[in-house]
């Protein structure tokens, strides 16, 4: 059996569907029975959809100038 | 050689359109573009040389590349792994002139001392919780994580991580490529991407969850 602590470290390899069959089934029945493990995984995904809503570093405005000025002076490439 | 339409290259339809634009020299689509991904490029370019301003130049110097490249990109990547290919190679580059203490082997081997997803002492000795993470979604949605102070901890959390990891995870869940693509920018195997994709996700959570834990207060 899977351990909760096993779990953890397996998420990623579950995620990204690296697993194999058998370890697979194991996850799912592991986390069919355990409500906390399936806490720690939506936690997880929950910082996944965070991360990726962060908001976008503003880029400074004399860097954006600088290269839009940069533009300006090269032909068009194609 | 037959190229890919240019729309079969990236997730979105509308790449082909941006790709006109930027050949045109649209001056909006560049500034778009540059407000996408400029800090995510920077935050890339971090990984492999020491200084801000160094990265800064990177960075500049890769955008400038960029435009000079479009005439012959032939969209067989998408335009975001062409994009971090670019800065790749010249921030690894200046890195190795740099002779950069971090070195660009911790990519090619992110086995750092064992570094748990979870600390071990939230579990048992038989591997059950014993401190078990709460449903941060139960009784009050995920507005908890998108408090102004979740997203500093988020974002000082993610500073704070091993340049490798930062390097992975920004590709991953900020620029939204897959692992075969981050895999081909950073010429690492798909396991490396993964471990350290598992390890930068365990911690930004960990970190939320601390921050959570103590009340939503500032990290
Ligand atoms: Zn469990």
């Amino acid at each position: 059996m899977l351990t909760c602590q096993e779990l953890t470290e397996l998420v990623t390899e579950y995620a990204e569907g690296r697993m194999g069959p058998w370890r697979r089934i194991e996850f799912w029945m592991h986390l069919g029975m355990c409500k906390h493990c399936r806490a720690y995984v939506s936690q997880l995904r929950a910082t996944v959809r965070a991360v990726g809503a962060l908001p976008p570093e503003p880029v400074p405005p004399e860097v954006k100038d600088e290269l839009l000025e940069r533009l300006r002076h090269m032909r068009p490439a194609r | 050689m037959s190229d890919p339409p240019p729309s079969a290259a990236g997730p979105d339809g509308s790449e082909a359109e941006l790709l006109r634009r930027l050949r045109a020299r649209d001056e909006a689509a560049f500034a778009q573009v540059i407000d996408r991904h400029h800090g995510s490029l920077l935050r890339f370019a971090l990984g492999f040389v020491r200084s801000r301003a160094v990265a800064e130049e990177v960075v500049q110097e890769t955008w400038l590349a960029v435009l000079d490249g479009l005439g012959s990109f032939e969209g067989r990547s998408s335009f975001k792994t062409w994009l971090f290919r670019i800065l790749a190679n010249r921030a690894k580059t200046r890195g190795a002139r740099e002779q950069r203490s971090v070195p660009f082997s911790a990519f090619a081997d992110p086995a750092e001392p064992d570094a748990p997803a979870v600390d071990p002492s939230r579990f048992r000795p038989d591997g059950g919780w014993a401190a078990p993470p709460e449903r941060w979604d139960a009784d009050t949605p995920e507005r908890r994580l998108q408090t102004r102070e979740a997203l500093r901890c988020l974002e000082e959390a993610l500073e704070s991580l091993a340049p490798a990891q930062r390097t992975v995870l920004t590709l991953r869940d900020i620029e939204g490529l897959d692992s075969a693509e981050v895999c081909n920018i950073l010429e690492i195997t798909e396991t490396n991407q993964r471990v350290l994709l598992h390890r930068a996700r365990s911690r930004l959570r960990a970190a939320l969850e601390a921050h959570l834990a103590a009340g939503g207060s500032p990290c």
